[in-house]
Order: C-alpha cells, then structure tokens, then sequence
C-alpha cells in the first residue's frame, strides 16, 4: 500500500472541484465528488492560540536548555542565565496554554493515567512533565543561587530532554488524519526543530550580553536557515495539499515568517555585537518561529475543511494501486469499493 | 516498526488485517464476538428514525442549535443534519443526485419524473420489476413550488440515502491517539468513549480519518457512537437498528453481516445494479476494515465517505523515528554552536 504522493497527480485535479453536484456529474473528470462540498474530516477543535503558543514555547524551552547547558560547561554565565530562564518559562508557560486548550482542564492530571506510544500527546506529556520539573527546578537555582550544584545536574537533565520537546509536535501534528499535516510527516519533525532553534538561538540573542551570545546567534542563523529551507522543500513535495500555505491566513503568517527569519539571521550574522541589533534580530527570529507555528496551524484547520484534500490524493492512490495490481499476474479482487 | 519492538503491544496492532481487535486489545478468550452495522444503503428510505432513536435510547442532547437557527436547515437537501458530531451519532446522508436524462440508474426515483432510460427497473433495490413505488410526487401541486426540482425531459433525479455511523474501525484512530485512555476497545470490538475520563484534549477529533468523533461544547468532553454498550450488555440490539423500519441498518455478529453483505452485494449485482459496492467491508483496507460497513450504490465521496481511508498511526512508527533523529540532530547543533569558531 503506498501513499499517493500528491505532487504527481495529473494537473487537472488541481484546484479544482468547487461547485454542485450536477457540475460534477457533467464533467466527472475534471472535478472530485463530494457531498455538497461538506468536510469529510473534523477539523482539529484545538484552541488558537494555545495550542500554536505552546509549540513555539516548548520548542523555546527545548533548544534553551541545550544552550544553557553548554553555556554553564563552557564559562558564558549570561546565556546560562538567559537559557535556564527560557527554558523555564517556556516549560511553565507552555504547560498553562496546554492546560488551558483543554476543554476539561480540571482532568489534565488524566493525561498521568497511561503511557501510550500510540499517543503523541501521551508521549509528550511524559516529555513535557520531567522537562519542566528539570527547567523550574534549575531556574530556582540560578535565581536564588542555592543548590546551585543541583541546578548544574538538572540542568543537564532539562538538555537531554529539551530537544524532545521541542520535535515531538511535529508527530503530535502528523499524526492526524489532516491531509496536509499528515503527508509532511517527513518535513514537520525538521521544519518544528529548526524553528525550535532559531527561538531559543533569539532568546539567547535578546538576554545575554554581548560576550557570551556567539553559539546563540550561530544556532538561530541555523535554525532560520534549515526552516526556510525546509518549509520551501514541505511546500514543494506537499504538491496540491500545499495550497492551504498559499491563500488566507495561513500564507500571511508564513510570509511574515520568512520575512523575521530572514532578517532575524541577517541581524545576528552581521549585528550580534551591539546589544540592540543583537537584541532585535533575536526578537525577529523569535517572532519567526512563531508565526511558523501559527502559520501551520492555520494550514492544518484549512485542510482538514476541504473535502478535495481527502478525496483527490485518494483517489490517485486507489488508482496507482489499480494500475499496479492490473500488471501483477493474480487478477485484483474488484468486490470491495 | 524497530523503535516500536519496545512496545510489542502496541506494535503489532498498528495496521493491516486483525482477525480478534478485542484479544489484541487484552480481552480473555471468552469475550463475545466481534459485532458491528451492516447498512444496506440501497433500501433506506431516509425517514431518520435510527437519528431519533439513537437520540431518545443515549440521551443525546439537540445539536448545539440557537435561536436564530433553530431547525439549523441546511438548504442543500432533504438533510438538515449535515454531519456526525458530539451530538449525531447516525446521520442520514440524503443525495439529491440530478443527471442528464437516461444515464440514472438506481436509487430511489421520485415519481412524476420522466422515466429512465432503457430497460433498467426504476429503483433495482427494493421495487418490484413492474415499478409499483407510491407517486408521492404526484400527490403534490405539479408547480415546483415545493422545492422539488422541475420534471423536464433533460434530467433524471435519484434520491441516494444512507445512515452513516461511527466505523468502529478495526484499527482505530481516535482510540490510538487518546492520552488518557478514555477510548477503549470493547469486549465486543467496538471503540468506545468513558466519558467520566474524557478530558476533552479533542486530539481524537482530526484522528478519525472519516470525521465522525467530536467533542460537545456543552460539556466539553468527546463524544460519538456507543453501538448501545449499554444494551449489548444486556443482549439487545442497538437502538437504531431496532429502530430501521426497512431493515437497512442490521446489526450482528461481524463475520454473519458480512457474508449476508457479499450475498446482498451478488444479488444485486446479478439484477443489473452494476454501481452496488460495499464500503469498509475489506480487512485488508488502510483501517483494517469497519465493524459498522455499508452497501452503497456510488462512490464514497458522494456520501460524504473518504474513498480511501488509512488509519494515521500506521505512519507513527515512521514519524517516531524521523522526530527522534530531529531531536538528536537538533541537541547536536545547540552543542556544536559552542565549538566552531573561536573569537568571543
């Protein structure tokens, strides 16, 4: 059973499909059949922005606590300083909105119940749990510099976590039913880590001094680089279900994207030395990574809400199975629609 | 499937053909047999008796419906329904097929229309050969005025109806994906809901690959078709199905619907109906087959079926592997960015 890889469809089926029923009939080629042009699919009922928010502070929280971690190793006691805290509120911050976008928040202990690996939420709640009690419990250190050992191990305890936290969305997203969601499972884990990196990399840029925020200009110009790479590549091989990027919401927030990205990375490559300039570019990559955030976000909800995202790529895939199984020499079993 | 050998449980059941989804789910050997839905589309008279049924025996609360909307009509047909949700666990779908002149074939033909074509019965399903239905229409005032799509000399009309379910699905989505539990496989195969567990995190909702499951604003937790776990504990059939005055909706154990289905499927097929197809019946599909499953006399698509479906969590394997190597490459990168270079 292989996947319909939407980019090769026949031009025909592209955009197209609106319209009644009878418009359908006449021209059965052209357009795909739904039932009067209802969504087949549910579109996710998560909240806006909680649930948008929550991956760029957890992927903010993630890649912050690898920087702080590596700063406390090597001497940069700023972005140490800088990283324990986003990593903290990025943690604490993101645990809020998840809590908030449930819509029985009193039962989040619920998600406590099981461990299921079926589960991307599940999984993250158990990634998310440990990160955040690591990241407090070493912001309460570097604030009130008791224990400050302690805070050294569950800092390094926060850093192997951390970037977990900051990819697992990407499954959390993908694994759905939601067209354009679920054929970029290839793209979202590196499109979601990049962008986790250009936000703790712009952290680092906003709140360490100048001395100390080399390796996090370096990991933000990277992390803006490999999205922008990324997302061109997502768009490209998502073929027809890419055109939720191109219109409403969704193309705004990731042309705003681009734009913060490009020239967040331009102004930490070039100005990470004056303590404005690297404080805007940080500010800029930052606001990057979410708007990604939104943006995805946006293109999922579209999707799932048009029918021709469900049935044009599985159609092509019943027909590409159709023309494989006609040159095999077992003739296929035509009871079953 | 490697990163998922950990889990062996969970690993073996992702996709493709289950024979016993209740022993995979943990369930002794003495648990009851698979049930589930055979819906014989091509006799459903759309009277939506199994919606109100199913309503009244569940205590399903009205649709979310305001003042402004009361009747929430949907102006495209017949339905005023429009979809499964939270609060619709069946759903009669009404298709308002028009085609050119002649090329209609089944489905149930309003009268007062010109007649089909050829030597095809009026509707192959459920009339007899010589086409005794009852002319509703003509009862009417031939004006159109009742919203009725004029009878001209172009156009054919066929009414396709069918009461649509939850699939309880061999491998089911909306149970793979729930974190807390609240979804689990019943003794009798069927995917259920504990609503006292429900968080209402609503990541089942975009996991359904046919959009059935939904969570109720009212009370925030996710909701869809029980197939009566309450009455199959007392060894009674669903409320809709009790309810079919036409007998489309059958319920039983799985493997009797689903040899009656291939027989239905053969003699209608034997008496011209080409279009008759069954949907969800095939174990080797991407969900591992429907418990609930459907005749249906068009393609999917027009019932508002995805022609298609693969349950999501086929691909997590894959997905799992792809995020813990991001995550590897990502913690590797926030390591490197303090090594290369040398000027502070």
């Amino acid at each position: 059973m292989t996947d319909a890889n939407p980019a090769e469809m026949p031009e025909r089926f592209r955009g197209r499909g609106r319209g009644g029923n009878r418009e359908e009939l006449q021209v059965p080629e052209a357009e795909f059949r739904s039932y009067y042009g209802r969504p087949i699919i549910k579109a996710p009922v998560w909240k806006n922005p909680d649930v948008p928010l929550y991956l760029f502070l957890g992927g903010l929280a993630g890649s912050s606590s690898v920087l702080a971690a590596m700063a406390r190793a090597t001497g940069r006691p700023t972005l140490r300083r800088a990283g324990r805290l986003g990593a903290a509120a990025g943690a604490v911050g993101g645990t809020v909105f998840l809590v908030h976008d449930l819509h029985r928040p009193r039962r989040f202990l619920h998600m406590l119940r099981v461990f299921k690996p079926t589960s991307p939420l599940s999984v993250g709640t158990w990634i998310l749990s440990p990160f955040a009690t690591f990241a407090a419990a070493t912001a309460a250190t570097e604030v009130t510099g008791w224990f400050r050992r302690t805070g050294d191990v569950t800092g390094v305890a926060a850093a192997v976590v951390g970037p977990a936290l900051a990819t697992y969305t990407a499954v959390l997203f993908s694994n759905t039913a939601v067209p354009t969601w679920h054929e970029a499972h290839r793209h979202l884990p590196i499109l979601f880590g990049s962008s986790a990196a250009a936000a703790g990399g712009g952290f680092g840029l906003v709140f360490s001094s100048v001395r100390d925020n080399e390796p996090a200009a370096r990991l933000a110009i990277a992390g803006a680089a490999t999205e922008l790479a990324i997302d061109e590549k997502m768009q490209r091989d998502l073929g027809m279900l890419a055109d939720v990027y191109c219109k409403g919401r969704a193309k705004t927030l990731m042309r705003a994207s681009k734009t913060c990205l490009v020239a967040g990375a331009l102004g930490a490559l070039v100005g990470r030395r004056r303590r404005w300039s690297a404080a805007l570019s940080g500010l800029a990559l930052m606001a990057g990574s979410a708007l990604t955030r939104f943006g995805v976000f946006d293109a999922g909800i579209a999707s799932a809400n048009d029918p021709a995202h469900i049935v044009v790529p599985q159609r092509e895939r019943i027909r590409q199975r159709q023309a494989s199984t006609e040159t095999a020499t077992t003739p296929p079993d035509r009871t079953f629609a | 499937m490697t990163l998922f050998d950990a889990f062996s449980g969970a690993a073996s059941s992702l996709s493709g053909p289950l024979p016993d989804p209740s022993a995979d789910a943990g369930w002794s050997a003495e648990h009851p047999k698979r049930v589930g839905f055979f819906t014989d589309t091509s006799v459903c008279i759309g009277c939506k008796a199994c919606e109100v049924a199913c309503k009244e025996w569940n205590l399903v609360p009205d649709d979310g419906t305001d003042a402004s909307d009361l009747y929430r009509l949907t102006g495209m047909s017949y339905d005023n329904t429009g979809d499964l949700g939270a609060s619709t666990w069946r759903h009669v779908a009404f298709i308002e097929d028009v085609r050119p002149h002649g090329t209609a074939t089944t489905g149930h033909m309003p009268s007062g229309l010109p007649a089909l074509g050829g030597s095809l019965p009026r509707d192959a399903a459920s009339a007899p050969p010589d086409g005794g239905t009852v002319d509703l229409l003509a009862l009417l005032p031939d004006t159109g005025a009742h919203g009725q799509q004029t009878p001209d000399d172009e156009r054919d009309v066929r009414w396709l109806m069918s009461s649509d379910v939850c699939k309880h699905c061999t491998h089911a989505g909306c149970l793979d994906v729930c974190p807390t539990g609240a979804l689990f496989r019943t003794e009798f195969g069927t995917v259920v809901v504990q609503d006292d567990i429900c968080n209402g995190c609503g990541y089942c909702v975009p996991s359904c690959p046919y959009g059935v499951i939904d969570v109720r604003e009212s009370d925030g937790g996710a909701h869809k078709c029980t197939l009566c776990y309450d009455r199959l504990g007392e060894g009674l059939e669903p409320a809709c199905a009790k309810a079919c005055p036409t007998n489309s909706i059958q319920f039983g154990d799985l493997d009797e619907l689903q040899a009656a289905a291939d027989a239905r499927l053969a003699e209608l097929h034997g008496r011209g109906v080409e279009e008759a197809r069954l949907y969800g019946r095939d174990p080797d599909d991407g969900v591992g087959g429907d418990g609930a499953f459907f005749l249906l006399l068009d393609e999917p698509e027009v019932y508002g079926l995805p022609p298609d479906p693969i349950v999501t969590t086929r691909d997590l394997p894959e997905m799992w592997r792809n995020a813990a190597l991001t995550a590897l490459g990502l913690g590797a990168a926030a390591v490197a960015a303090f090594f290369t270079g040398g000027r502070r």
